[in-house]
């Protein structure tokens, strides 16, 4: 394959040299689409060990006697529509729309906030109905597994904040839309991830 | 301008198919709690007997509205509908491993289950 090395065009006017590549494509996107897909078999153990654990509890409480579907119910759509919210971001800052940009961007980092809270909420509540971590196979697998999204969900929303932060000082120029680009395919993941355990974790569990 | 325009050309998407595709994931979400509801909810007694017709396939139901709604953010949001190919290989590639590794772990651990946990065969 023959070597090149790309010049980005920005959509400002200004021109950046990119990495040296031999794809066809910005180094940082292809990292960003290798670490997510690390990141779908990491998420793969967690999911399977949950399943596994799955009604083999000793002693409650359990599933049914805690989970509240309308408040993940909310959760849930909050994290969908914040999806929706940062797309419309992005759209902004390749359009070199800075105030589109920033009116989508705030959104999607207050639902970030509110997601993280809400598992906040919902996780010290839980311990006050006697569910630690240690508490059974359930509580172990149930933290562990929603545990680890809610980290991925505050590194995003971390990092969406940084950007706003650059976008409010005008650091966020549609030539550089590729940095909103990263961190939206970051934020996207964390929302199909949420989308798989929202029915494997909550719902099917209330069944059983 | 222009660039915008072709930014907007290029991942084939603009405004008004996000907002689409953000209502049909809304959609979805909500069928999903409501197929919980009428199965087995108290809220829905009402549809008893749809609830006992649909009970059956809950999960294969559950699981079939949850790829659909992973679909349409990966196709458009993730915009791998109109990014290069290579990266939709990439994704599915993990998928695929990821799926494998469940059903994997799921059939090794069911199938000995009775070595570890008490009740078993053994």
């Amino acid at each position: 394959m023959t070597s090149t090395t790309a010049t980005l065009a920005g959509h400002d006017g200004h021109a950046a040299e990119a990495h040296h590549t031999s794809l066809p494509i910005e180094n940082r996107k292809l990292a960003i689409w290798v670490f997510i897909a690390s990141e779908c078999m990491f998420f793969a153990t967690l999911i399977s060990t949950f399943l596994i654990y799955r009604g083999q509890s000793l002693k409650g409480p359990l599933p049914a006697d805690i989970f509240e579907v309308p408040l993940v119910t909310a959760g849930t759509a909050v994290l969908l529509f914040s999806s929706f919210f940062v797309v419309m971001a992005l759209n902004g800052a390749q359009e070199g729309n800075r105030r589109k940009l920033i009116t989508w961007l705030s959104l999607t980092v207050f639902c970030g906030v509110f997601f993280a809270g809400m598992q906040v909420y919902e996780f010290s509540h839980f311990y006050h109905e006697g569910l630690g971590y240690s508490t059974n196979l359930f509580s172990a697998s149930f933290y562990t597994l929603t545990g680890f999204h809610g980290a991925h969900v505050t590194m995003g929303t971390l990092w969406l904040a940084t950007l706003l932060k650059d976008a409010i000082k005008g650091d966020l120029p549609a030539g550089k839309a590729l940095n909103l680009e990263i961190a939206a395919l970051y934020w996207h993941f964390v929302d199909v991830v949420w989308i798989i355990i929202f029915p494997v974790v909550y719902l099917m569990s209330l069944r059983s | 301008m222009a660039d915008a325009h072709a930014a907007e050309h290029e991942h084939g998407s603009g405004g008004a198919t996000y907002v689409k595709i953000a209502v049909v994931l809304f959609v979805l979400t909500a069928l999903e709690v409501l197929l919980y509801e009428v199965c087995y909810g108290e809220s829905m007694t009402g549809l008893a007997s749809l609830g006992a017709s649909l009970e059956p396939y809950f999960v294969e139901l559950l699981l079939l509205l949850s790829a659909f709604k992973f679909w349409f953010v990966a196709m458009f949001y993730m915009h791998l509908k109109f990014d290069m190919k290579l990266l939709s290989w990439l994704f599915t590639f993990s998928l695929v491993i990821a799926s494998v590794v469940i059903l994997a772990l799921l059939a090794l651990f069911t199938y000995n289950r009775g070595l570890w946990w008490p009740g078993g065969l053994w």
